[in-house]
Order: C-alpha cells, then sequence, then structure tokens
C-alpha cells in the first residue's frame, strides 16, 4: 500500500525544483545592481513612513477559527461519507445531526455579527 | 503497432521496465526509477503547459473583448510565453531591505509546488494515474492548504506593510472559501463511496455526477474559482486595489511563478471539475483504449475551463466585503442544506425503490427553488425597510 | 537498514531538529514556520504507518488550519519583535542531564513490554476497506456515535466561545472602514 504513495512523494519535491530552477537561472542571467532607492519598500511612490506592522483587525482571526472548526468537522464527515454506502437510514441521520449542530453555530456567529467584514 | 495505440502507456511502461532489466536492475528499483521518471515528465509537462495556458487566456480575452490578441511573436503568436519567459528571466530581482531571504524567496516556489503537486492523484486515463491513494479527495484539499500558507510567507517576508496586508486579505478570503469547498467535495464522496479520485471516476461510468448533484458542482466550481483567485474573486491581486496585494515586492522570474502558477491553478480547477462531476477520462470506448480515456478527459478540462475563463472576462470584480457575505451567508448554509438533502434522498430513494436520478434530480431542484424564494423574498423585506427612507430623502429633496 | 527504516529515521531526525529550532528561534514568524516543518514530518510518519487518512488529516487540518491560524496570532500582535536576549537559559546543562535520564528510564520502562519489541502490526483488507470501518465506527450504535456526536457539541461550544472571547464590544461601534 506504501507503493501508491511513491508518486506523490517524487513529485512533491520535483514541485519544488522545477520553479527553483529558472528563479536561479534568472539570478544567473539577470544584472544585478543593487543601490539604496531600489531596494527600499514600496509605499504608493513615497519614502517609507513608520515601521512595518498591520493594524489589528479581529476579522481576519474570527474567519481563520470559523474555518477551523468547520474544516475539523469536515474531517470528521469524510469517512462518514466514504461509508455511506453501507450504512442504514439512521447512520445517515445521525451524519446529518451532526452537520445541523454546527449549522446551529454557524447561524449563532451570524447573528452575533461575527461574520461581518468591517 | 496496434498494441502501442490501444494501451501507449503501457508499451511505454514495459519497455522501459525490459530495458532497465536488461541493463541487470533488480525489479523493484526498475520501477522506482521509471516512477521518479514519469514524476519528472509530469512536472515538465505541467511547467510547460502553465506557460501555453498564459497564451491561451491572452488569445480568448481577446476574442471577448473584440480585438486579436498576441500575434505578433511566431505564428498565431503561439511564442509569446517564450518571449515573456526570456523578458522575465532577465529582469533583476530587487530584494527589499529587510526582507527575510530564506522564506522570500522559498514563497513562489511553494506557491507552484501545490499547483503541481495537485496532479499526483488526478486520473488522467483508465490506467495511467499518479498516486491512487484511496484519500486523493482529502489530498487535493490539503495540498491546496499549502498554497494558502506561500501567500502568507510571501506576504509577511516582503517587510512591506502593503503586502502583509494584502496578504492577511487574501488569505482571509482563501480560508473562507475553503469551507464550502471541502464540503462540496462531500457530495462525490457520498455518491461514490470512496475518497479515491479513481474510485469516483469508475462510479460515473454510467451517469456522470453532475446530473446526479449540480448544486454541488456548481458550488465547487464558484468556491474553487475563489481558491484561485480569479475574477471575479481577484480582487486581492488586481492592479488598482491594493497594488498587487502580497505580489508587490516579487519581480522578475519569482513574480513569474506566482503568475505561473495561478494560470495554471485555474486549469487545475478544470481538471478537478471534470474529474469529480463530469467523469473524468469516462466516455465510450474508454475502458479498451486508454488514449481515448485521455482524449476524454482534456476534451472535458478544456471545456470546464473555457467556462472558468467565460466567467472570469464576464463579471465585474466583487468588493472584499461582498466578498465574504457572499461565501459566509450564502455558499455555506447552501452547501450544508446540499450535503444534508443528497445524503437523506439517496439512502431514501435507495431504500424506497425510487430511481436515483430523478429523485435527487427533484431534491436539488427543490433546493434551487426554495433558494431563489429566500433570496427574493429577502429581497422585499430589505427593499420594505428602506422604502421610507427613500421616500423621505425624495420629499427633501422636492422640498 | 531497510529503505523505510532510512526514511524513517531522516523524517525522525528533522522533525525533532524542527521542533527544538521552534522553541530555541528568537522570531515567532520564523518559529511557526520550523512548526509547519515539524509537523510536516508527522505527516510522513503517518504515511509510514499506512495512515492515509491521517497523513492528510495532518496537512488539512493542521498545517492548512492550525498553523494559519497561529501564525495569524503571531503577527497580528503589535509589532513583532525578535527576542534579542540569548535562547538559552543558564543551567541549560542541568535540563540536558535531566532530559537524558528521562529518556533512559522511558526507554528501559518500554523495552520490558514484550509486544514492543514485534514487527510492524499487519492492518487489516486494504486501505478502502480501513477508511470505510472507520466511518462506520463512527455512526454504530454500539461503537462510537456517542463520541462523535459529543464532538460536535464540543466544537460547537469551541466556536462560542472563541466567538465571545474574539468579538469586540459593539459599545464603541465599528471602526472606520477597512485597512
Amino acid at each position: 500500500m506504501l507503493d501508491q504513495w511513491i508518486f506523490a512523494a517524487f513529485l512533491l519535491p520535483i514541485g519544488l525544483v522545477i520553479p527553483a530552477v529558472p528563479i536561479l537561472l534568472a539570478a544567473l542571467l539577470s544584472p544585478h545592481k543593487p543601490n539604496s532607492i531600489k531596494q527600499s519598500t514600496y509605499e504608493c511612490g513615497v519614502e517609507t513612513v513608520g515601521e512595518t506592522w498591520v493594524q489589528f483587525k479581529v476579522q481576519y482571526y474570527i474567519f481563520a477559527l470559523v474555518f477551523v472548526v468547520f474544516d475539523v468537522e469536515a474531517v470528521f464527515l469524510f469517512p462518514w461519507a466514504a461509508a455511506y454506502n453501507m450504512m442504514p437510514l439512521y447512520m445517515v441521520l445521525e451524519g446529518v445531526l451532526f452537520i445541523l449542530i454546527l449549522a446551529a453555530g454557524l447561524i449563532y456567529a451570524w447573528r452575533k455579527g461575527a461574520l461581518e467584514w468591517v | 503497432m496496434i498494441v502501442v495505440l490501444t494501451d501507449p502507456f503501457g508499451w511505454i511502461g514495459q519497455t522501459l521496465l525490459g530495458l532497465l532489466a536488461r541493463l541487470g536492475l533488480p525489479v523493484a528499483t526498475a520501477n522506482l526509477l521509471i516512477t521518479l521518471l514519469s514524476a519528472v515528465v509530469l512536472g515538465t509537462i505541467c511547467m510547460t503547459l502553465g506557460a501555453l495556458i498564459t497564451w491561451i487566456e491572452r488569445k480568448i480575452v481577446a476574442r471577448f473583448q473584440d480585438r486579436i490578441g498576441p500575434n505578433r511573436v511566431g505564428p498565431f503568436g503561439l511564442l509569446q510565453p517564450i518571449a515573456d519567459g526570456i523578458k522575465l528571466l532577465t529582469k533583476e530581482t530587487v530584494t527589499p531591505n529587510g526582507a527575510d531571504t530564506v522564506v522570500y524567496n522559498l514563497a513562489p516556489v511553494l506557491a507552484v509546488m501545490s499547483v503541481i503537486g495537485l496532479w499526483a492523484v488526478i486520473p488522467l486515463a483508465p490506467r495511467l494515474v499518479g498516486s491512487d491513494i484511496n484519500v486523493g479527495v482529502l489530498y487535493v484539499v490539503s495540498i491546496g492548504a499549502i498554497g494558502t500558507l506561500s501567500i502568507m510567507m510571501a506576504g509577511w517576508a516582503s517587510n512591506n506593510k502593503y503586502a502583509l496586508l494584502g496578504a492577511f486579505r487574501t488569505v482571509a478570503q482563501l480560508v473562507s472559501y475553503e469551507v464550502p469547498m471541502v464540503l462540496a467535495l462531500l457530495v462525490p464522496t457520498l455518491l461514490a463511496g470512496s475518497m479515491g479520485m479513481g474510485a469516483i471516476v469508475e462510479k460515473q461510468a454510467g451517469l456522470p455526477f453532475i446530473v446526479l448533484a449540480p448544486l454541488a458542482a456548481l458550488i465547487f466550481f464558484i468556491s474553487s474559482m475563489a481558491e484561485a483567485g480569479k475574477a471575479p474573486f481577484d480582487l486581492l491581486e488586481a492592479e488598482s486595489e491594493i497594488v498587487a496585494g502580497y505580489n508587490i515586492e516579487y519581480g522578475g522570474l519569482k513574480f513569474g511563478m506566482f503568475y505561473l502558477g495561478e494560470f495554471f491553478h485555474g486549469f487545475t480547477i478544470a481538471a478537478l471539475v471534470a474529474v469529480l462531476f463530469l467523469g473524468g477520462w469516462q466516455g465510450p470506448l474508454a475502458s479498451s483504449y486508454p488514449l481515448l480515456g485521455l482524449i476524454y478527459f482534456l476534451a472535458k478540462t478544456a471545456v470546464v475551463y473555457f467556462g472558468v475563463m467565460w466567467v472570469r472576462f464576464s463579471f465585474p470584480r466583487l468588493r472584499i466585503d461582498q466578498l465574504n457575505a457572499f461565501n459566509w451567508k450564502f455558499l455555506t448554509p447552501l452547501t450544508l442544506a446540499v450535503v444534508v438533502v443528497t445524503a437523506v434522498t439517496d439512502k431514501l430513494a435507495a431504500q424506497m425503490g425510487f430511481s436515483r436520478t430523478g429523485a435527487l434530480l427533484g431534491a436539488n431542484a427543490l433546493l434551487v427553488l426554495a433558494t431563489v424564494w429566500l433570496i427574493g423574498a429577502y429581497a422585499r423585506s430589505t427593499r420594505r425597510r428602506l422604502e421610507p427612507v427613500v421616500d423621505e430623502s425624495a420629499a427633501a429633496a422636492q422640498a | 537498514m531497510t529503505v523505510l527504516q532510512l526514511i524513517f529515521l531522516l523524517t525522525a531526525a528533522t522533525t525533532l531538529a524542527s521542533g527544538m529550532m521552534v522553541v530555541a528561534s528568537p522570531n515567532l514568524v520564523h518559529a511557526a514556520l520550523w512548526l509547519i516543518m515539524a509537523l510536516a514530518g508527522v505527516t510522513v510518519f503517518f504515511v509510514l504507518l499506512e495512515a492515509g487518512f491521517l497523513a492528510v488529516v495532518q496537512v488539512a487540518v493542521y498545517i492548512g488550519a492550525i498553523a494559519i491560524l497561529i501564525i495569524f496570532a503571531v503577527m497580528l500582535t503589535r509589532h513583532v519583535a525578535a527576542d534579542s536576549q540569548s535562547q538559552v537559559t543558564r543551567g541549560w546543562w542541568l535540563a540536558a542531564l535531566a532530559s537524558l535520564l528521562l529518556f533512559g528510564g522511558l526507554l528501559a520502562m518500554l523495552t520490558q513490554i514484550p509486544t514492543l519489541t514485534a514487527g510492524a502490526p499487519v492492518l487489516p483488507g486494504n486501505p478502502d476497506d480501513i477508511v470505510r470501518d472507520l466511518g462506520q465506527s463512527l455512526v454504530s450504535l454500539d461503537q462510537y456515535v456517542l463520541p462523535f456526536e459529543t464532538a460536535s457539541v464540543l466544537l460547537l461550544a469551541a466556536l462560542i466561545g472563541a466567538i465571545v472571547i474574539a468579538l469586540p464590544p459593539k459599545a464603541a461601534g465599528a471602526e472606520g472602514g477597512e485597512p
């Protein structure tokens, strides 16, 4: 069974090498004349002001959080879906109950305004 | 000759095996070498295909916009990607001050790797699949997640607050749209009874899943397009918005890699939709002639990819709050409803002996009607709520 | 030394080294990235143990969701500064000695268990059946249906709790527009 993974195990490092080769080639072939103005970070055409940090916006974090919960839910549901053909109806309904409980969570987040983007 | 035509891939494999065996290698090592060689070939094909796709997109967007597109470089402008590649190759790459070198250079490489890695599980022809693992669907999800990570790395390593901001918003969008995508992937798993891509394609021998689950196919199509950052979801890398987002500090071929990876991701999505919902290599006579299977697969992918481009060139860009509202308030509840309805309907149809196709199509139609009615009701209530305001402002304007 | 053993040793070395770099790295974002490499090492272990489903779950949930959450949390705190002090405490050799003793003790204890020295366990059936068995066991009445449903309630509680904690109070009104 491990043989099935061999191709993926080969393709992923090759996928790393294949874009790296042109980039290295470009590093060799392109001119290399750094100066301080070229290397300053871009700020819409003016000099960079202030340090590099971003105003904390809780929205990013909440989206990632809701995603984690739904990702774990989906991971639980995949074996349930894979075994679908050998399940009687009540087992399907148990999975549906699982989904409905988390749908209630989504509705809670919606009503609380956690899904607004401002 | 007939053998070559009927099963070219098998014939190539056998010839190589024979060649390596004559050189004295044990069978296991020979198999390993052949796998390595096929991985290299697949990777190279992916890169060249990616370059070709940029040409196809430019030609087709030109036709949509009633112009010709690149036609100077080579016949029909076919050498345009090569010209672009040479140009990007010779551009000076300027690393910004304070950029984290390792992470900064790793990000474009990881972005391309995450797209090439997807092709390991896609069944191209009846017996031609890279890795026939039985968890192919989840593998697709997980490799896509690596792409999200690479964007975060790119934004942070550039030491530029606009890049960081753009990266945050991009990752927030990607992460949000992964929810309906993963949930929509439950439907073909359910219908096929397995998470393996090969098994899903084999189960579509009589009827492609798009007939049984059109809503799920549509949801998967839309959310994968958002995952790949294609319009109308390309707010975060459009030039007029936040100045190209996480790409700001990337020039030359590093930007070229991001660009190529993104275009190729669009094509890969089309391939995934073709495999999961349109039947992949299934078609008349495909099981006995694998070459035909490959042709069917490529044809279906091309059709879906044309659909992707069509949507891309027809709709205006969505604003970020519209983007997020569309995902969390429309797509995710709809996907949950689709999964629940499909699961229950299919089991009921199987137990009570109804026609599976009819029951599922009917359930999907009911869901569509319910959704349209709900949206209509919401629009009516919003209009009713806003009417006094509209009347007041009209009265104030007249006074 | 078979190929599998070689792969295992390489992966183990990478995972342990990444784990140490997570703790020893002065830059928080670098630490998060080393954590991702350590999690990728665990993925390879799952594949070697023929638990393909768990391997992809590891990448999808841990690397794809939780690591991104951690990186968000790290980057969104003000001014991600690199820790300028030394990353090693003064009594580090005592800690190293204690951990070596613990490792030796655990090894001595574990070798006492007779079944542990046997070969790798043989998994029943083909991988397809394993995933289907898992799926069926999650919802069958005499197996794990109660923990399955309780897990969903737990996830619901986590979602509600996180929203209650993370959401800013509405009293001040919305901040002016998006950044």
